[in-house]
């Protein structure tokens, strides 16, 4: 058990110590092809995060989102425009590091006053969430008690949801269609 | 036990590779840096389920193993025709 924990904090410590190695060197290569490549390792490595922390979902769509979709569009944006950062003589950068290290203590202050991570006392775990691990088997009968939350109990929520995505993949296909591909041949006729 | 000393295994490999990713001179070297990564979180992955008893992380892992597969073949369309928008020139396979 000891060592189930030990290799769980070794895990923790291994993937932030890769993630702020990968977001130091994303802020300073200008080879813009390297920082695409770099960012979809940083997704990777938060989604690994994620399942050791127990948010399975939230890393699913860390994974897909991340590595996967902004991988691809932005692969697709270098395509379009240039792979090379122009470097900008930067003179703002000390106010900028001030400005960030005021910003992240104040977020690590706000950090102190919440629950420990996993504890059954935080208010997370006393409102609903009782009622769905004891019930929702007998309610909704799904082994997960995730899917049946966002399947059953949210399934209005989910089905707006749902209805914005469909909406806008709608849009951007309006919007981009196909006009690349060549236009058919008009002596085959369509039937 | 043996899990543990699977996912130190994993943790310095993806040291190892993110090395690579960081000086790889070549595009390719960086390609195929991400490719590992990719692989070897999904290794992680399931070296997890089973160190916290939940071989269930088996599926997950699956599924990252095919959105690994995307990125990978949008970033080699972009090094072989640098355009994501190449034209299928009237194949009817379509631009695959």
């Amino acid at each position: 058990m000891n060592l189930e924990i030990l290799s769980s904090d070794l895990l923790n410590v291994a993937m932030l110590a890769f993630m702020g190695v990968t977001g130091v060197a994303i802020a300073r290569i200008r080879n813009l092809f390297a920082v695409v490549m770099l960012s979809g390792i940083y997704s990777l490595l938060g989604a690994t995060l994620y399942v050791i922390l127990d948010a399975v979902d939230v890393a699913f769509t860390e994974a897909a989102v991340g590595a996967g979709a902004s991988t691809v569009l932005m692969i697709g944006t270098l395509a379009l425009t240039s792979d090379r950062e122009k470097a900008m003589p930067n003179s703002n950068a000390w106010k900028g590091l001030i400005v960030c290290a005021l910003v992240g203590a104040a977020l690590v202050y706000g950090s102190l006053d919440m629950p420990l991570f996993g504890d059954p006392m935080a208010p997370a775990q006393q409102h609903v969430a009782p009622r769905y691990l004891n019930d929702s088997m007998a309610e909704i009968g799904l082994p997960n008690a995730v899917t049946s939350v966002l399947a059953s109990y949210r399934g209005y929520d989910t089905m707006g949801e749902v209805f914005v995505i469909f909406t806008a993949a709608c849009g951007v296909i309006c919007l981009i269609g196909r006009t690349r591909r060549r236009p058919a041949k008009k002596s085959g006729g369509d039937k | 036990m043996m899990f543990t000393v699977a996912a130190v295994g994993v943790v310095v490999t993806m040291a190892m590779a993110l090395a690579r990713a960081l000086i790889g001179p070549s595009v390719y070297s960086r390609i195929l840096a991400v490719n590992v990564f990719g692989t070897l979180a999904v290794m992680l992955i399931a070296i997890y389920g089973f160190i916290d008893d939940r071989p269930e992380f088996l599926d997950l892992s699956i599924v990252y193993a095919l959105i690994n597969f995307i990125g990978t073949i949008a970033v080699t369309k972009y090094v072989t025709y640098a355009d994501m928008g190449h034209g299928d020139d009237g194949d009817p396979a379509g631009d695959i």
